[in-house]
């Protein structure tokens, strides 16, 4: 069924709860067929409320969305049979088998008895679960529930793929596993994927597109080369050796750039004149006599946007959620420099 | 019915009956209690029979309607909580984001009601025969008894459906049991209606289609063909089935709307 399609479109729209905040505030966005949208925020942003009006599942209180071609408020038989979804909670059921779970959703979307069982292997076998396909699912690791989740997802080959913050809690490894699916499929079958993350180097990592939303509202939208460069200059972290001499290197700093968030015991600024300013950097702390134990270049990342949008830092604003679903042994923040675009997507 | 909404219909069911059998405690429950409940009304209100006009000699006849009317009870309960859980747990929109179609997912749920109803029937026929009650109506009967436990039990599946749906939350569908519970004991479960002095509890009785299914069964096992009891017994069954059913399409359409 992925053959590119008409890809998502949505204007001004809008979710309000009863008695509660105005959940999703007018977003409108655009997401072209066979694209990796990444929808960055912090828990509460309006992302997951966005993906069930996208996949129909919540209506829009106003706006309109259009996903692969159709309605959603209006065409919803349409726009699910269009669509894979794989959200926020892997939903199986903990007495069934991944085989069993494969061959309900199969039945249920129509395939015939032989097409059911063929997909079902091709698919356990894709997501690495053929040893663990006859076990109940409540034996299941998280990592092992969010690839059986991710395969049901896929079963009727939809055009286009909806997940809602698909590595939370998982070890590294499946979740480096879960992106390179994720970026096969695209570049393979030309499936649009839809993926809200609160993890910046996700976005960074796989997408095409970034959206990032606050408080229901998208502060920023383009790719992450062109958000980064929005913020331009790169920042220079230094760490001296000395924790008594860091008021002294953060005023040898300050004339070089704005002060921005450091690490603990590090001085960071955003270098008013680019990367040309390093040498000069190190020149003025050798003036002072102070010494530094590190001294680091640094690009802008996501989180520099997502700081200069909407005035604090996406980092670590997950922390709670993620602690709660993670796996034992895993680490919520990811190991941050194990992948970068080229080695996922290859 | 068409051949998708067979498939769709067929498959939720065998997930209900599966998830329901790979539970050994939910099963041990479905069986094992109303069995005890049996054991201890025959035994302990066996006096009864000597009540002039009672209808048998044997409280332990009398008595057999209240296991298989119970069990009914159990797996719609148990349906329905499953439900409510598939809904808090996600299950229930990964359903709703296939093509099917809503009437297979109660046609599902309560497929799965009725082959436990099934399983919980035989079992009980098969124990109650064991310890010696007389099924007047012979073989022919046993069928039709099973049949009229399966009806209750799509009956009581409707109304746990509802619940289900509306509430969305297993706890609230497993709160619900005790309500169920004494609706039962407000019938003609442990006394014929003609012999309950109580002018209030006699009213309750007559008024709860609960006592009509329990004659319904009884008359099988009593009395023999009581065409007058066996129509009233299906006719509310079949009225509490068009009731909790049409009732929980509504909440399903509203579920699925919101």
């Amino acid at each position: 069924m992925a053959s590119g399609g008409a890809g998502i479109e949505v204007e001004g729209l809008v979710r309000e709860f009863k008695k509660g905040p105005r959940a999703v505030d007018g977003i409108s966005l655009r997401v072209e067929p066979g694209e990796i949208y990444g929808f960055l925020g912090p828990n509460g942003a309006g992302k997951s409320t966005t993906v069930l009006m996208l996949t129909t599942l919540l209506p829009p209180t106003s706006g309109t969305a259009r996903v692969a071609g159709f309605d959603v408020a209006r065409e919803g038989s349409k726009v699910r049979a269009s669509i894979g979804a794989a959200l926020q909670e892997a939903a199986l059921d903990p007495f069934l088998t991944g085989r069993e779970h494969l061959k309900l959703q199969a039945a249920l979307h129509g395939l015939g008895r032989k097409e059911r069982k063929k997909r079902g292997d091709e698919l356990l076998e894709r997501v690495g679960l053929v040893e663990a396909a006859d076990r109940r699912v409540r034996g299941y690791s998280g990592g092992m529930k969010r690839r059986l989740d991710l395969a049901l997802a896929l079963v009727h080959r939809p055009e286009i793929l909806f997940l809602d913050e698909p590595t939370t809690g998982l070890d590294p490894q499946s979740r480096s596993a879960l992106w390179t699916e994720v970026s096969r499929l695209t570049r393979d079958e030309g499936v649009t994927v839809f993926l809200t993350t609160q993890y910046l180097e996700e976005a960074d990592v796989l997408a095409d597109r970034v959206g990032i939303i606050d408080s229901g509202r998208i502060v920023a939208e383009g790719t992450p080369e062109e958000l980064k460069a929005e913020i331009g200059r790169p920042s220079v972290e230094a760490t001296p050796i000395k924790v008594s001499d860091r008021d002294a290197v953060a005023r040898v700093l300050s004339s070089f750039g704005q002060e921005i968030a450091a690490q603990p015991g590090a001085v960071s600024v955003r270098l008013d004149h680019g990367a040309g300013d390093l040498a000069d950097v190190v020149r003025a702390l050798d003036a002072g006599s102070l010494r530094v134990a590190n001294l680091r270049l640094e690009e802008p990342s996501l989180d520099d946007v997502f700081l200069e949008k909407t005035g604090r830092s996406l980092e670590g604003s997950g922390d709670k959620e993620d602690n709660d679903n993670v796996e034992p042994g895993a680490k919520p923040g990811g190991d941050r420099e194990s992948s970068r675009k080229k080695g996922a997507r290859a | 019915m068409s051949s998708t909404l067979l498939t769709q219909v067929s498959h939720l069911g065998r997930r209900s009956v599966v998830r329901t059998l790979r539970q050994p405690g939910v099963m041990v429950s479905a069986i094992l209690f109303p069995l005890m409940f049996f054991a201890i009304t025959a035994s302990g209100l066996d006096a009864a029979t000597n009540l002039p006009g009672f209808p048998t000699a044997s409280y332990l006849d009398f008595a057999f309607a209240f296991p298989l009317v119970q069990a009914s009870l159990f797996g719609a309960i148990t349906a329905g909580v499953d439900l409510a859980r598939d809904i808090e747990g996600g299950f229930f929109d990964r359903l709703s984001l296939t093509p099917m179609r809503p009437v297979a997912l109660l046609g599902g749920m309560l497929a799965g009601v009725m082959a436990l109803g099934l399983i919980q029937g035989v079992i009980f026929l098969s124990i109650g025969l064991a310890v010696g009650v007389n099924i007047q109506s012979g073989f022919a009967g046993m069928l039709l008894l099973v049949a009229l436990t399966i009806l209750t039990a799509l009956g009581f599946g409707g109304l746990g459906a509802i619940l289900a749906l509306r509430t969305g939350s297993g706890e609230a569908v497993e709160s619900s049991f005790p309500l169920f519970f004494v609706a039962i004991f407000l019938s003609s479960i442990n006394l014929p209606r003609d012999l309950i002095e109580s002018d209030w509890f006699r009213l309750i009785a007559t008024l709860n289609p609960v006592s009509y299914l329990v004659e319904g069964i009884r008359s099988l096992v009593i009395t023999g063909w009581d065409p007058q009891a066996l129509i009233l017994g299906f006719g509310c069954a079949f009225g509490l089935i068009a009731l909790s059913l049409a009732g929980a399409a509504a909440s399903l359409r509203t579920r699925m709307a919101t």
